[in-house]
């Protein structure tokens, strides 16, 4: 009925992406990817510690789960380009999301640098998958930079707050022909579902999930959501209509 | 907007335990949202006691006739390596403050031995310019705390009689210069206790965190609130910081500042660290000695720290406890690259 998400060539039946941080112990982590079933997750190289084995975050990470590092607490783009390269030397991978961020209070991040870190690491030959403030302009240059897909967000990392870029987000449904994958602020299942039937292509969650009393069971259930969502989409259901129609009130004249 | 004087005053001196409840809850409530239930870790490493500034409540000032000592490459190898076996990842190193023992190439030196074993460096040290802290900064350094320990004027020169220290507004300017040179985190704080006007002193301590926000909205920001602890042969006499008084602080600060790091000291008792945790802490010292060279060095027999800590438990008993609580252990929080200024 569906057809596959296709990132970097790669194909996932799931469309619901995993962060990886906040969580409170490591095998509540290990418990919500197995739940939800998802197929992607990401995490920031600056978490991963590679020398000592006992707290290794990527051993709660199965093999078959794509492994997106995350270039968190990069300011620009030389630093964002410096943690993917790193995270590729150290085993991590070639898929990067990129995460500029230079302002700590909002965690907003820098377009104009996520282009530049885009453009470099795709030349490179990384999977890059760029977070960004959704606008058009800046959604069309990454898609030139050779983005693989756009990661805009629904509202401030951490917030909860849901889809108050909604109509920012449409434009570049409407517009961008590669995954728009809406990350960050998306704090209720509900809210990853009405991503999902406005078209977006998939839907990453973190602080939601990693700080719910039971996180397996709320990731799962986000995991549902975006299904549903999805499923929502393909049927073209119909938009909500804030009164009653009549069936033909306008033009009924034409067939009496 | 910023909370004003007389509100913050308000909230220390309500004395309502329901009041201080409701606090309490709104502030586990944002530390879980912004955090989630993690407590990151590190450690502070005493490079040297040597000190050039006078200031009456420090027990390393430069007319207390202590032994003095820094440590030689060699000391900071076995210091630094002792650290890190433990699973400490974050390093403090910190100095007394004199640009005659420790200069900057002294620092740079203390950095390389640190490089190896740490992949997250920030420095307590003196005052520096901001093509110092640029140097140090590309050199390796990722975090600068300086305290301001009062912004109480009148009561600062009080407190700091000589050197550089008594300097107030170079002092002040230390964290923009830290900022300009490139630094990503940069930790602020009061010493509590050291003023008696402590609403006065918060808000310009939120005052002064604002403006950095604002003017250097890159880097990471954290806030301590060391209690004055007292130093072996003093007489000073403090304004002492009450229990209750303190969860506020932690609680009102961890509500205005959501995404603000709060550092929690080996200064506090074992039963005031552990319930605060909850309450807005991200970052605490374990395993902590703040003597120099007092990890491995035989010379801690013989030496005063600089001040006595509290909480004395092994790295192990605080990883222990907080996984008891339920809380994330983080050791790991940051991998080294090179750092280059524009």
């Amino acid at each position: 009925m569906d057809t596959p998400l296709i990132i970097g060539g790669k194909a996932f039946a799931n469309r619901f992406m995993l962060g990886t941080g906040k969580f409170k112990n490591k095998s509540d982590l290990a418990d919500s990817i197995r739940s939800s079933k998802t197929e992607i997750v990401t995490v920031a190289l600056r978490r991963i510690d590679i020398d000592r084995h006992e707290e290794n975050i990527l051993e709660y990470i199965p093999e078959n789960i794509t492994l997106m590092t995350n270039t968190s607490g990069a300011r620009n783009a030389k630093e964002a380009i410096r943690i993917a390269r790193l995270a590729r030397e150290s085993g991590c991978g070639n898929w990067v999301k990129i995460e500029v961020i230079n302002d700590t209070k909002y965690l907003l991040p820098d377009n104009n640098e996520t282009i530049k870190a885009t453009e470099v690491l795709a030349k490179e030959g990384f999977v890059v998958l760029p977070y960004m403030s959704p606008d058009l302009y800046a959604a069309r240059e990454l898609v030139a930079a050779g983005a693989a897909t756009v990661m805009p967000l629904g509202s401030l990392i951490g917030s909860n707050q849901g889809l108050k870029t909604k109509e920012l987000i449409k434009i570049l449904i409407e517009e961008i022909d590669i995954p728009i994958v809406v990350d960050a602020g998306i704090g209720a299942p509900s809210q990853a579902a009405e991503a999902m039937e406005m078209g977006a292509d998939a839907v990453l969650a973190n602080t939601a999930v990693a700080t719910a009393e039971n996180p397996a069971l709320l990731a799962k259930a986000f995991s549902l959501a975006v299904e549903a969502g999805r499923l929502a989409y393909l049927s073209r259901l119909r938009a909500p209509q804030g009164q009653a129609s009549a069936s033909s009130p306008l033009t009924g004249f034409l067939h009496e | 907007m910023m909370i004003s004087l007389s509100e913050i005053q308000n909230i220390l001196d309500n004395q309502n335990p329901e009041f201080l409840e409701e606090l309490a809850q709104k502030a586990k409530h944002v530390k879980e949202q912004y955090f989630g239930r993690t407590i990151s870790l590190y450690a502070p490493i005493y490079l040297s006691n040597f000190c050039s500034s006078h200031c009456t409540y420090c027990g390393f000032h430069s007319k207390n006739k202590i032994k003095r000592f820094k440590l030689t490459d060699e000391q900071m190898h076995a210091e630094m390596k002792y650290v890190s076996d433990q699973g400490i990842e974050n390093i403090l190193l910190l100095t007394g403050e004199s640009y005659k023992a420790t200069p900057l190439s002294y620092l740079k030196e203390a950095v390389d031995v640190a490089k190896q074993y740490f992949p997250s460096i920030s420095l307590e040290v003196h005052p520096m310019q901001e093509n110092e802290y640029r140097q140090l900064f590309e050199h390796g350094v990722d975090g600068i705390t300086v305290y301001q320990e009062t912004y109480d004027r009148a009561r600062y020169k009080e407190v700091h009689c000589s050197g550089v220290k008594a300097d107030y507004d170079f002092r002040l300017n230390t964290a923009e210069r830290a900022a300009k040179g490139g630094m990503r985190n940069i930790s602020l704080g009061i010493l509590l206790g050291l003023s008696d006007n402590h609403a006065q002193d918060l808000h310009d301590l939120y005052q002064h965190l604002n403006y950095m926000e604002k003017h250097f909205p890159g880097v990471e920001y954290s806030l301590s609130f060391p209690r004055f602890q007292p130093i072996k042969g003093e007489k000073f006499t403090d304004k002492h910081v009450d229990d209750k008084t303190f969860v506020k602080i932690i609680c009102l600060t961890r509500t205005l500042f959501p995404r603000v790091g709060i550092n929690l000291s080996t200064r506090e008792k074992p039963i005031i660290r552990d319930n605060i945790l909850e309450l807005g802490i991200t970052k605490m010292s374990a395993g902590s000695n703040t003597s120099v060279g007092g990890y491995t060095q035989l010379e801690k027999q013989e030496q005063d720290p600089q001040f006595d800590i509290e909480d004395d438990r092994h790295l192990d008993d605080i990883v222990e406890l907080l996984k008891k609580q339920n809380l994330d252990p983080v050791f790991t929080d940051w991998r080294r690259i090179e750092n280059t200024t524009a």
